[in-house]
């Protein structure tokens, strides 16, 4: 582990200062940078598609994990679950050219595909972290006298989040990866550029979608990953010693 | 005090209905241990979860203090129940100072109250509250975690505790030390418990009564002694063990069998005086003391016939001494390991406290088994 990670180390820094010098005497950069307005413009867009339903997603898969994982829904949640499991079979540029069937083309539909697409791993990690809290340690919330709220709260959501937490991270993931098809039925976003770039065989115009939407993904996981090591507690948290 | 009255509890199953609980009725005094005991499934947990309602009772009463607990809800008699459970239960999520504050936050103690009660109970088991108040349950080792369940239980003062084989997952070692802990700690906090083991021994050394439970039924209730010396039926006596005569040993201390007045003489007396004093009496030896009435040998009375000179030169080594506080268990294992049939008590300061017997231990054990006979 210890080993590739110095190779990873030596190897990526050389890589991208070769990349760097041929993307610079060939030109590209500068042709880039003549895309500048719409890289700005296009990634807001972008942005705003990935938090908007990225954030609906987790407002509503949260409640949905938890409302699943109660046990007077012990008889249904796997018929639930299931129904979930074939929606995520289901690929998401095919979730977004039928949401685009129902609700014609722009904002909405990809906003409703997107947030299909992300529900998923969001409603599953909730429910999944809260049925693994140990049973005794519900016994003994409820023998010393807490109420199911008391429970929920300050016993079975703390100790869950951390694979709640998960859930969230492969979403925005699966999210921002996602988010560039949004172009396709009229979102906008840097898919924009990228879609174009390839149609017009514009390897400038391509880069100029492609590289900051690797960044975007890059920046989210980092800030996901770093939520996480963060926000949750020393105690449930195996990241933190 | 915890009464039960006629406490039933029965299941429907699609086999028809199980009893887990028959019409149990006891009583527990206030400041007291009664110990819930039995083989797996026999009904002794279910009767214990039924005083908190985690299990609710089909029919019964039960009074805490002489208080029917039917009125309070399930919520407000939770919060005067301290509970114990085999697994611990420390919430991981919260420092050690957040999990002994649970029960006094929610009985909406304010919070330096409450922090300074959750210092003042780890200070009590022997946990540096500096070093403890802030970790978190996974930087504990087992027995320390397990202190900390107990005293979490305690946090808010409950006249009631219910423990739950609260001893069941430490190692024999750490279980010994923590149930002596818990002893010293009764014997100031006087609660009253109700506590589910499986474990004759740990039974007979923790409860001041033992109910025996079969099939949802009490058995026989009674103090650990009249369990272990006169079960009433065959279940009762098989349950204890064919060696219950033996367990009954960890029930008497030294002091009850010894006997204070053995004859003592001082290690510069003469060898004429101690066979003397012999001859005056029955015993057989006098144990040689010194100044500070420390025992440091003994002499026979035959060696002592006859001899001048003084018996520190005549006393032969004691082969071991046992302090007033151990129980017969040990003291008949420190006979066999040095094959005799008397051995030397101390008191805490090393002085000699009297002299224990084979003949006065066997006595004291049948003592019982005679009066039973003879009534």
């Amino acid at each position: 582990m210890r080993k590739s990670f110095n190779l990873m180390g030596a190897v990526l820094p050389l890589g991208l200062f070769a990349l760097g010098a041929w993307a610079g005497t060939s030109g590209l950069i500068g042709q880039i940078g003549t895309y500048w307005e719409d890289i700005v413009y296009l990634t807001q867009q972008h942005m705003v598609l990935v938090g908007a339903s990225g954030g609906a997603a987790i407002l509503v898969g949260i409640p949905v994990g938890i409302w699943l994982s109660r046990p007077s829904m012990e008889r249904h949640a796997e018929t639930v679950m299931q129904v979930f499991n074939i929606g995520t079979t289901i690929p998401t540029l095919a979730v977004i050219a039928l949401s685009m069937t129902i609700l014609g083309i722009g904002f909405a539909p990809a906003f409703f595909g997107l947030f299909v697409a992300s529900l998923l791993p969001i409603v599953r990690n909730t429910y999944a972290g809260l049925l693994a809290v140990p049973a005794h340690l519900k016994e003994a919330a409820l023998g010393m006298g807490m109420t199911r709220g008391q429970i929920l709260w300050r016993v079975e959501l703390p100790n869950a989040l951390y694979v709640m937490f998960s859930g969230v991270r492969t979403a925005l993931a699966i999210n921002v990866g996602t988010t560039p098809l949004a172009f396709l039925i009229g979102g906008g976003g840097l898919g924009e550029l990228i879609f174009t770039g390839i149609d017009l065989m514009d390897t400038s115009m391509l880069l100029a979608g492609a590289i900051p939407t690797a960044m975007l993904a890059v920046l989210v996981d980092f800030l996901t990953g770093q939520g996480q090591l963060r926000l949750i507690p020393r105690g449930v948290n195996p990241l933190r010693v | 005090m915890i009464r039960l009255e006629n406490l039933t509890k029965t299941f429907d199953t699609p086999n028809g209905t199980v009893v887990a609980a028959d019409k149990v009725n006891m009583e527990v005094p206030s400041g007291e241990i009664c110990i819930l005991l039995g083989p797996s499934g026999c009904g002794k947990t279910t009767a214990l979860k039924m005083i908190n309602r985690l299990i609710p009772p089909s029919s019964g009463k039960i009074f805490i203090n002489g208080e029917d607990t039917s009125g309070l809800n399930d919520i407000e008699l939770r919060r005067k129940i301290g509970y114990v459970i085999q697994q611990i239960g420390l919430f991981p999520n919260m420092t050690i100072e957040e999990n002994i504050c649970v029960v006094p936050r929610l009985l909406g103690w304010d919070l330096k109250r409450a922090r300074a009660r959750a210092a003042e109970l780890l200070a009590l088991v022997g946990l540096e509250p500096r070093l403890f108040l802030k970790r978190y349950p996974k930087e504990l080792s087992g027995g320390q975690q397990q202190r900390v369940g107990v005293i979490r239980a305690l946090a808010a003062d409950p006249p009631v505790m219910l423990m739950d084989e609260p001893f069941g997952a430490i190692d024999p070692i750490n279980r010994e030390i923590i149930q002596d802990e818990f002893l010293k700690m009764q014997a100031t906090l006087k609660k009253t418990i109700m506590f589910v083991s499986h474990d004759i021994d740990e039974a007979v050394k923790m409860g001041d009564k033992i109910a025996i439970f079969r099939a949802g039924k009490i058995e026989q209730y009674d103090a650990p002694d009249r369990i272990l010396a006169h079960p009433v039926n065959a279940f009762v006596a098989d349950f204890v063990g064919a060696d219950r005569t033996l367990k009954r040993l960890r029930l008497i201390t030294a002091e009850e069998v010894a006997d204070p007045d053995a004859p003592v003489i001082a290690r510069h007396g003469r060898a004429a005086d101690a066979a003397a004093m012999l001859r005056n009496s029955d015993h057989r030896f006098l144990v040689v003391i010194d100044a500070d009435h420390r025992p440091v040998g003994y002499v026979t009375a035959e060696e002592a016939e006859g001899s001048s000179g003084l018996v520190g030169d005549l006393a032969h080594p004691l082969p071991a001494t046992v302090p007033v506080r151990a129980d017969l268990r040990a003291v008949v294992s420190e006979m066999f390991a040095h094959d005799t049939l008397w051995l030397t008590l101390v008191d805490d300061g090393g002085r000699f406290a009297g002299v224990v017997t084979q003949p006065a231990v066997t006595r004291c054990l049948g003592e019982t088994y005679a009066r039973a006979n003879a009534a």
